[in-house]
């Protein structure tokens, strides 16, 4: 891409999570619980031309590494992306997500008649299977839309 | 079996389901050598939903093995009522008893709540879930009419959410037997029973009408088609009456078919059909107390030692 065609900044400190399926990037977001009150500089490219994809979304958060959990469930939702750790301008590190078995805590589960939407004290559990998510509690099987269940604010 | 609960049936190798099936039928031929096998224990009855057969089987159950229950009575009664959570309930009644069966409206409820006690507990019924130890009965009643080996089973009425016909199909994987699923299509399997299955390697059809398979069946098992899956009256009537089956379909299937359904029953079976031969869904109401009496024995440990967890 040339300097012509950039539209989202650099950034000095912070990570970039690449080659996310495109239209996912607000998704992302909301599994990093950032919804810009925090004050960490931000930047997000949607459906942007890729070689890899065709299009893809790009998202640029200054100052914040991630962690497990969060790679985990951007795993799902995106599962061709890469996570680039950013210091000083340069990548210093460069990762591919991979899916876990098991993501805890992150989703909730679609079905309303499932004991985990039920004000009950447990986390949602969800195993991984093939082409999406099984809950462990109902055994609903989430393919499409995963984005749509994230169990954050 | 080595478990220390019944969640769903799933769980169940042939080996454990067959451990339970032969177990039932000792009990069943001599129901008077276990009569104190389980004296002094107690179990929990915890219904969050109204029930009949299976509460009153486990009750008759645990009593004919020498135990006593405590019953948290109806939900209108009981601290649920004030916005009690499920998992404080159980962690409460553990300190009463010394297993716990529950039937609740949600699904995975009785997982949940395994998460929080000690004490074994059986799933009653969750929800659309799951009911494993109606499965254990209704096994029962199939190895006893027509064998487990080399069935070929159908499986008709409200596939959707009928927890006894999710627990029936997962266990059935484990034998040698071809399942055919007939219901109108707004009532097909779940897609998390449908991925169990051919995880399983299950060999199995769809069907919106039972005709055509109905001269190849071993059994059939019928369920309940309820009134409130349906936006209104007359497409339920429609429905209801294209499920229904009575002695004429009997000729039409072989001699030795045999029909099941795990009751209560409306009309999807005619009262014609009651006193022939082919009937056997009041034997298998009965077989409840038998099967579960060898299931509680295998959960709960005996006083011998025998079967314990």
């Amino acid at each position: 891409m040339s300097e012509h065609e950039l539209r989202v900044a650099k950034i000095r400190n912070g990570t970039v999570i690449d080659h996310v399926t495109a239209g996912q990037a607000l998704n992302v977001l909301a599994v990093l619980g950032i919804d810009g009150d925090g004050g960490l500089g931000v930047s997000i490219g949607m459906n942007v031309p890729s070689d890899k994809l065709g299009t893809k979304d790009v998202v640029k958060v200054e100052g914040r590494e991630l962690s497990q959990g969060e790679v985990d469930i951007i795993s799902l939702l995106a599962p061709e992306a890469t996570v680039n750790i950013v210091r000083e301008y340069e990548v210093v590190e460069k990762n591919r997500v991979e899916r876990p078995a098991r993501v805890v805590g992150l989703l909730s589960c679609p079905n309303h008649n499932c004991i985990t939407n039920a004000d009950e004290p447990v986390d949602s559990a969800f195993a991984v299977v093939d082409d999406g998510v099984r809950c462990e509690y109902c055994g609903e099987i989430v393919r499409e839309g995963i984005g749509d269940h994230l169990a954050v604010d | 079996m080595r478990h220390d609960n019944l969640l769903s049936a799933g769980q169940l190798s042939r080996e454990d389901i067959e451990a339970v099936l032969d177990r039932a039928a000792e009990v069943a031929a001599d129901p008077g050598r276990v009569a104190e096998r389980q004296a002094g224990r107690l179990l929990a009855l915890c219904f969050f939903e109204p029930s009949t057969r299976t509460k009153m089987s486990f009750d008759t159950a645990i009593k004919r093995l020498g135990g006593d229950t405590v019953d948290m009575g109806t939900v209108e009664s009981s601290s649920v009522k004030k916005g009690e959570s499920l998992a404080d309930t159980v962690r409460v009644i553990e300190g009463y008893a010394d297993g716990i069966v529950l039937r609740h409206p949600s699904e995975g409820a009785a997982k949940l709540a395994s998460e929080f006690v000690d004490v074994p507990v059986v799933n009653a019924g969750d929800g659309a879930g799951q009911h494993p130890s109606q499965t254990l009965l209704d096994l029962y009643t199939m190895r006893e009419n027509a064998g487990l080996d080399d069935l070929t089973v159908g499986i008709m009425g409200d596939l959707k959410y009928g927890r006894t016909v999710h627990s029936l199909a997962e266990a059935l994987t484990n034998f040698d037997a071809r399942m055919h699923f007939v219901s109108p299509e707004s009532l097909k399997l779940p897609r998390g029973v449908q991925f169990d299955l051919h995880e399983a390697g299950a060999r199995l059809r769809e069907h919106t009408d039972l005709e055509a398979v109905l001269p190849d069946l071993d059994v059939l098992y019928v369920t309940r088609i309820q009134r409130e899956r349906f936006p209104d009256e007359n497409e339920y009537q429609q429905v209801a009456g294209e499920y229904r089956i009575d002695a004429d379909t009997l000729d039409r299937a072989r001699d030795d078919f045999t029909v099941m359904h795990p009751l209560p029953r409306v009309d999807e079976i005619a009262p014609d059909v009651d006193p022939t031969e082919q009937a056997a869904y009041f034997e298998q109401a009965h077989n409840g107390v038998p099967v579960r009496m060898a299931l509680l024995d295998e959960l709960l440990g005996g006083d011998d030692g025998g079967a314990g967890r």
